[in-house]
């Protein structure tokens, strides 16, 4: 079932704006270097928390469409008469969504880092916390867009929950990738684990409620 | 007779109003039950509890496998019909080709659902419903939207469906085809 599911959900996010989270993130990455002016050394500096950011605001753009379109046509419905459960539905859209988001901003993270002036360790260095930090984002999307699906305004809203729920992520995520020691990187992958874990069972809630 | 569904004693809240109470529903094979009442009585809520949507208030429901037909189409509109319709069959083990066949939509397999009429989708979705191959079907205003060849289609569709073992609810506003309806009034 979950992997039936996971191939819709991924066939209808390459249709339809898997590549705007991507544009968004590099466009963020270009507009840092114009806010910041061109000193090489600072750049460099905060380059890595710049794409953190990047990753961070292009994490919002999905929200909207990762289960409310599915609530409106009656396709929650139809797979829960079925059967099939919300935290089942949950796993399968969180593979699926990280699926279309991670691999595609780690690749347009070599071009938004070659803006921002980093370095071949720097690069590699982001490259490891956006790996490990896009699975927490795109689980976090996906509980953020089940909590909302429905409300009016929904789009704003998600926005407003997902960022401060997305800061821990983003202290050790940006601070890893500035760091060559490996503390925050551990610190990093221990948060993203935990909302791996706990989104499933939130957004499985947030589904069921959804039929009332 | 085996029974398909059943609701005992039943009571359906929506919104803090009490559409219906005490409720009791026995529905075995080859049976047809016709939902009528005025907007807001419940038709739909009713359907909905056989489907296991919704809790009810108070007392029990059981219910076979269910197809539910409600006003939401559950098909994704990029894809061509035949897909669409496909990946619910695939889930459910139904023929895809037999109910486009059954509800004349074969010649639109290719055509994407967002493409289609108001009518054509209103067919795509009942035969979402056949392609199930549950025992059970809920129909929420299943002619509405069909001009007079599909309403007779339908009509055989349900014969057919009844003939087989399964059985239908039905919530409309107007006369069903398909042979000898039981009536439940609700809201009165």
């Amino acid at each position: 079932m979950i992997p039936r599911l996971i191939a819709r959900d991924v066939r209808r996010a390459l249709q339809g704006g898997a590549w705007l989270p991507v544009i968004f993130f590099l466009l963020v990455a270009t507009v840092v270097p114009f806010a910041i002016g061109p000193d090489a050394r600072l750049l460099q500096r905060i380059g890595g928390g710049a794409l953190w950011i990047a990753a961070l605001t292009a994490a919002l753009l999905p929200i909207e469409r990762l289960v409310e379109p599915d609530r409106a046509d009656g396709v929650l419905d139809q797979l829960s008469l079925r059967g099939v459960s919300g935290e089942e539905i949950a796993v399968a859209k969180i593979v699926a969504h990280w699926l279309t988001f991670g691999p595609p901003l780690l690749v347009a993270a070599l071009p938004g880092a070659a803006l921002l002036g980093l370095d071949g360790a720097a690069l590699a260095r982001t490259l490891m916390t956006l790996a490990i930090g896009t699975p927490g984002l795109a689980a976090l999307a996906v509980t953020v867009a089940s909590l909302t699906a429905g409300l009016r305004g929904s789009a704003a809203l998600g926005g407003l929950l997902l960022l401060p729920l997305a800061v821990p992520l983003l202290i050790f995520g940006a601070a890893a990738s500035g760091e060559g020691q490996g503390g925050a990187l551990k610190l990093e992958a221990a948060v993203a684990l935990f909302i791996l874990v706990g989104a499933p069972f939130a957004s499985g809630a947030a589904l069921r409620a959804l039929r009332n | 007779m085996s029974s398909l569904l059943r609701f005992e004693r039943v009571a359906c809240e929506r919104g803090g109003r009490m559409l219906f109470e005490r409720l009791d529903l026995h529905l075995g094979a080859g049976e047809a039950l016709w939902v009528r009442g005025p907007n807001g009585a419940g038709k739909s809520s009713l359907l909905r509890l056989a489907a296991g949507l919704l809790r009810p208030a108070a007392g029990e429901v059981e219910a076979a496998p269910a197809a539910l037909a409600d006003d939401a189409l559950a098909l994704d509109r990029e894809q061509p019909l035949a897909s669409a319709l496909g990946w619910w069959a695939a889930l459910d083990g139904g023929s895809v080709s037999d109910a486009q066949e059954a509800y004349d939509l074969s010649h639109l397999a290719e055509v994407p659902v967002r493409m289609l009429s108001t009518g054509q989708a209103r067919r795509a979705r009942l035969a979402r419903v056949l392609a199930s191959g549950a025992p059970l079907w809920l129909l929420d205003e299943p002619v509405n939207g069909l001009d007079h060849d599909s309403v007779a289609r339908l009509g055989r569709v349900l014969q057919t469906h009844r003939a087989a073992g399964g059985a239908i609810v039905a919530a409309s506003h107007v006369s069903l085809p398909g042979g000898d309806w039981r009536t439940l009034e609700l809201g009165v």
